[in-house]
């Protein structure tokens, strides 16, 4: 604290006389700048801003927004105008409006685009019955002060330091039909015994997610740890005066309020559960058994066939299904913000 | 230090229910890291004895050929090096121009703060496949003769600085803004009506206060970019100018003829990240925390 004051005197004997608090006289909005509804701190500031104060800060907030908003929404905006015609990619001319056809097309009688639909589903129910209450579950010993918490949680939480492409040679390593880990140890590893967890696509969808659960509960434990460590120690103390055993606290006492925690990996898991590509891509390019969304626009792309109006209608449903998600949960974290 | 003390107190009595957890945690830790220590064992064996021997063996010798050879064969110091010339611009300015925006939105209220800082942490939260397209298309539509090797953004490190920078301000944006917030307002005000620019205000007084707040998200974020694959899968066209993480890809059937150089490769990729994130732990973790908290 004694730092900062410092600084703060500093700033002001050093500064240029000349731009020393002189509000702009007259100027319109400095006097009606809707005082009445509004009376927080911060808004006795715009008074005191010169001309070049305010160049600057719009310099400050205009550079960026620029930049996030020409390459995220302009495009996501691009996307979706896309979507309602045909390309090849050569020439603006060869741009066609088409109307509904991409999407009557992809709907109808593309015979991935369900499956993988299906399968960006499966991923979320399975990361949201699976590593997310083990996560909790182990936040919550964890939380207990044991001795090598510490290590306990590095272990678990390794495979989120790493990368999705690594995860997916780590992986392969132990799903390899011949040389992994897994039919080396149960048998299957010889001709007419083979599992093959890759290549099956019966199969290779979970062992994908046995891969993507892994990488899911470190990151879940390390959410729900934050999310203990601000439950008050009072409640836990006055439940178990109550006579409370320790499921009976934790259900009644402890989970109610990790509520915001609870917001944030869910929305987190959706998220997650759309954005899926990196793992499946190592691992089979998202062939037969293991296409998803993010797979099927990517292939648009980077395959052979260049259909940028089809691929961009995929990518306008999930775009659509995330800003449904999105939306509702910035309203809700930031009107709550306003309030604190 | 007088409740960690009551803490160590409170844990002396040794109750059986406490070994069996100790039990539990030390066995799913233990599983957590198998595939990790299966890649390790299987890069340190040679591939003529695994093949015939099998995998599931006793070793007849452990050694670290694997990782030297895949280092080399590969010329994986020149993906590290494409990786630090994407990475550490595209930190500093995300770090830059996010803060920028914080300032702006959490030290002065004008009415766009509101929908400005939306509009800037919805978009992290998009996938990423959402934009791809048109974002290919755009980097085709770009010419940089001279500034770029491709001649174009697509193809170029620059580009791929460009979207990890606009995509990861998002996050960061929303991070700060929530950090410089809970900043006395005395402070800036005090500077302010002594006279000192706003940029004074944002360059001494603000962005100092934030260095905790600044290394977390630093440290997240190196690891964040280092990691990507997707960007640098479809922006990049020539092998040579892949970073790390995605050049992996295409050097597992390119030059590695066995998988315990496969191994050995990945794991040699993983390396920085560890490090960064054995060193930085509490960073990454109260990084990860700051941005989820406060839902």
């Amino acid at each position: 604290m004694t730092v900062t004051a410092k600084t703060g005197t500093g700033t002001g004997a050093t500064s240029t006389p000349g731009t020393a608090a002189v509000p702009p006289p007259g100027h319109p909005d400095n006097v009606t700048s809707g005082q009445a509804e509004r009376l927080r701190a911060p808004l006795g500031h715009r008074r005191l801003l010169t001309r070049r104060d305010r160049l600057t800060l719009g310099l400050m907030a205009g550079v960026p927004t620029i930049l996030h908003v020409l390459l995220v929404w302009l495009t996501a905006l691009a996307s979706i105008a896309l979507a309602f015609t045909t390309w090849d990619g050569i020439g603006f001319d060869a741009i066609k409006w088409v109307g509904l056809q991409n999407f009557r097309e992809l709907f109808t009688s593309n015979p991935q685009f369900w499956p993988a639909v299906e399968h960006n589903v499966t991923w979320f129910v399975v990361l949201i019955l699976i590593p997310t209450p083990l996560g909790l579950f182990l936040a919550v010993q964890l939380d207990k002060n044991i001795r090598f918490s510490k290590v306990y949680q590095t272990a678990f939480f390794l495979p989120v330091v790493l990368s999705m492409a690594v995860i997916g040679f780590v992986w392969q390593l132990v799903y390899n039909p011949d040389t992994g880990l897994i039919n080396s140890l149960i048998g299957a590893n010889k001709p007419g015994h083979y599992i093959d967890w890759i290549g099956d696509p019966d199969l290779n969808l979970w062992s994908v997610l046995i891969a993507a659960s892994w990488r899911h509960t470190g990151y879940m434990m390390i959410l729900y740890l934050a999310g203990l460590k601000g439950v008050d120690p009072a409640l836990r103390e006055a439940s178990s005066l109550d006579g409370a055993n320790e499921w009976q606290t934790f259900k009644n006492v402890i989970f109610p309020t990790l509520r915001p925690t609870n917001t944030v990996v869910l929305v987190v898991t959706i998220i997650e559960a759309l954005r899926a590509f990196d793992l499946v891509f190592v691992f089979n390019k998202g062939a037969e058994g293991t296409e998803l969304l993010s797979i099927l626009v990517t292939n648009n792309i980077i395959g052979e066939s260049s259909r940028i109006g089809y691929g961009s209608a995929i990518a306008v449903v999930l775009l659509v299904i995330s800003l449904a998600v999105i939306i509702p949960y910035l309203i809700a974290t930031f009107r709550k913000e306003r309030r604190a | 230090m007088s409740t960690v003390s009551a803490l160590a107190k409170q844990r002396t009595p040794v109750r059986p229910a406490r070994i069996l957890l100790h039990v539990f945690l030390a066995g799913c830790a233990l599983a957590w890291l198998a595939p990790l220590l299966w890649a390790m064992y299987a890069a340190m064996r040679p591939y003529a004895e695994t093949s015939a021997k099998g995998y599931v063996s006793w070793p007849d010798e452990l050694s670290l050929d694997n990782f030297t050879n895949a280092f080399e064969q590969s010329d994986m110091l020149h993906y590290f090096g494409n990786t630090l010339l994407i990475a550490v611009p595209a930190v500093l300015l995300t770090l830059f121009l996010s803060s920028m925006v914080a300032f702006y939105v959490s030290r002065f209220d004008f009415r766009v703060n509101l929908f400005l800082l939306l509009v800037f942490t919805a978009g992290n939260l998009l996938p990423q496949q959402v934009i791809i397209t048109p974002l290919y298309r755009l980097y085709l539509l770009i010419d940089l003769p001279g500034i770029t090797m491709s001649g174009k953004l697509y193809d170029s490190a620059l580009g791929l600085v460009l979207i990890h920078v606009a995509f990861q301000s998002g996050f960061c944006a929303f991070v700060l803004a929530n950090y410089m917030r809970s900043l006395p307002h005395e402070l800036t005000e005090a500077a302010l009506v002594d006279g000192a620019s706003v940029w004074r205000l944002y360059w001494q007084i603000v962005l100092p206060l934030c260095k905790p707040a600044m290394a977390a998200l630093a440290t997240l974020l190196s690891i964040w970019i280092y990691n990507d694959f997707f960007w640098a899968l479809v922006l990049i066209s020539t092998g040579e100018n892949m970073p790390i993480t995605s050049a992996l890809n295409n050097l597992s059937g390119q030059y590695f003829t066995d998988p315990n150089l496969v191994a050995a490769g990945a794991l040699l990729t993983a390396i920085p990240t560890l490090i960064v994130y054995f060193v930085l732990q509490r960073q990454f973790v109260s990084g990860l925390t700051l941005g989820a908290n406060k839902g």
